[in-house]
């Protein structure tokens, strides 16, 4: 076992290192690569966070869906299958609110602020 | 630097210029640059682009239509009383600067943020729709017999492309393949009208001033196929950049789009700008994975390469907003 500090603490230090004490002292192209970097170890935050709970959700979703066990990418690789030769439509009970909360849970970590999401977020908490 | 070069260059083509000054590079592509400069000239130094490939990056990915082919069409555009900057050069090899072309220095601004927030566009941003339907007619309605040799492409074609070039990645995208899916359902076929189209008519390609717009860039992805193409594309989510319920480039709607292409003298297809709107949100998409894929394998192993692969799934959202809509 790994000590602690978590990487999640880790990553957050350096970003909030960088955010707080380096931007505000550069300009130019490096400032705007700078906030490019920061984007980057919060994203990695935010994976960290929220990545185990949402990959075995999938992975149970996914299970239910095609009857068959595997790794996630397995059984997201049969799944595309599918899809691609048109044995599973969105006629097929459990493919849109599938697709819905894999895609939710990715904007989730990878462009929280992107509108279309928010948008949708909305929706799921009404 | 490419200084020396420039001067010559400038020199040899513009009658009476004595050099140049305020040489700077705005943007960094890989395979081809765009440098901006001023002519220096008794009578008044003139604002100028050059847009080039440099020397030894001659072969020109597939799809490009390659600079000769772009300055060709920027200039019909131009001749057409279209809003397209005057090419001034094309270069030849004497120049020693690659392959490319110099062209007018049109002022204003491209990037979208600053379009759809700043005051000074307010008057402009309920207009632009309208009049960018209106250009778009005008470059659909360039003479075939002057355009110069470009690939011709299909609906068809487009979604065996995009499909083939999804699937290289070896990385499964279930929305993706619902998208491929739905494209091979509602494939609309050849195109009644076959036509030069810009195809990157969007946000970062279009000047536009406070009066609205100035000049179509960027006529790299040209090629002759479905006029509808370019409506399609510039409705794409991606482009909208947060004003999510203006679908053009989000300062306007589809009926103003639709209004001043057929102002411009053309039909509009609804359907067909749908089934290449939809287009167009996977081909960003697979873009975006691409970039991840030139991140991983080189040769740009840039931190902004790297968090474009991971805007991909905007585009699987707003796929599924297309496609699997909720209620609300």
């Amino acid at each position: 076992m790994q000590d602690e500090p978590t990487p999640i603490e880790l990553t957050r230090a350096v970003a909030d290192f960088l955010r707080n004490d380096i931007a505000p002292i550069i300009s130019g192209h490096n400032a705007f690569k700078l906030r490019v970097a920061v984007n980057m170890l919060d994203l990695v935050v935010r994976q960290l966070t929220s990545e185990q709970g949402s990959d075995a959700a999938e992975a149970d979703r996914l299970s239910k869906l095609l009857g068959v066990d595997g790794s996630l990418i397995d059984l997201n690789r049969t799944l595309a299958e599918k899809i691609a030769k048109g044995e599973v439509d969105l006629a097929t009970p459990g493919l849109s609110e599938h697709l819905w909360q894999t895609t939710l849970a990715k904007l989730a970590v990878d462009q929280p602020n992107y509108a279309s999401y928010k948008r949708e977020l909305g929706r799921e908490t009404k | 630097m490419i200084e020396q070069e420039l001067i010559r260059c400038v020199t040899s083509f513009h009658p009476g210029a004595t050099g140049v000054a305020g040489i700077a590079r705005p943007s960094g592509g890989a395979s081809q640059e765009t440098w901006s400069f001023d002519i220096v000239h008794p009578g008044g130094n003139i604002g100028a682009i050059l847009r080039r490939s440099p020397k030894g990056y001659g072969a020109a990915p597939t799809r490009a239509a390659g600079l000769d082919a772009e300055a060709r069409l920027m200039q019909l555009a131009h001749d057409a009383g279209l809003p397209s900057p005057k090419v001034m050069h094309v270069l030849t090899p004497e120049d020693d600067l690659g392959t490319g072309f110099i062209m007018a220095r049109v002022e204003g601004e491209t990037i979208a943020r600053k379009i759809l927030r700043d005051e000074q566009f307010a008057k402009a941003r309920p207009m632009l729709a309208r009049q960018l339907g209106k250009v778009a007619a005008g470059i659909h309605g360039l003479p075939r017999a002057e355009l110069p040799a470009l690939r011709e492409m299909s609906s068809t074609r487009e979604i065996a492309e995009i499909g083939r070039e999804y699937r290289s990645f070896g990385w499964p995208r279930p929305v993706f393949e619902l998208a491929l899916r739905w494209l091979g359902d509602h494939d609309p076929g050849p195109s009644r009208e076959v036509t030069l189209v810009h195809g990157d008519f969007r946000h970062g390609n279009l000047i536009i001033g406070p009066d609205g717009v100035r000049a179509v860039l960027d006529w790299e992805l040209a090629h002759l196929g479905d006029p509808m193409e370019d409506l399609g594309w510039i409705c794409v989510n991606s482009w909208r950049f947060g004003e999510i319920d203006k679908p053009v480039g989000g300062f306007g709607s589809r009926e103003e789009l639709f209004a001043g292409y057929e102002e411009g003298g053309r039909k509009v297809d609804p359907v067909r700008v749908k089934f290449w709107e939809v287009m167009g949100t996977l081909r960003w998409g697979v873009m975006c994975c691409g970039m991840m894929q030139r991140f991983r394998i080189g040769p740009d192993h840039s931190m902004e390469r790297a968090m474009i692969g991971r805007r991909s799934s905007e585009t699987e959202i707003d796929l599924l907003r297309l496609l699997a809509p909720r209620g609300d």
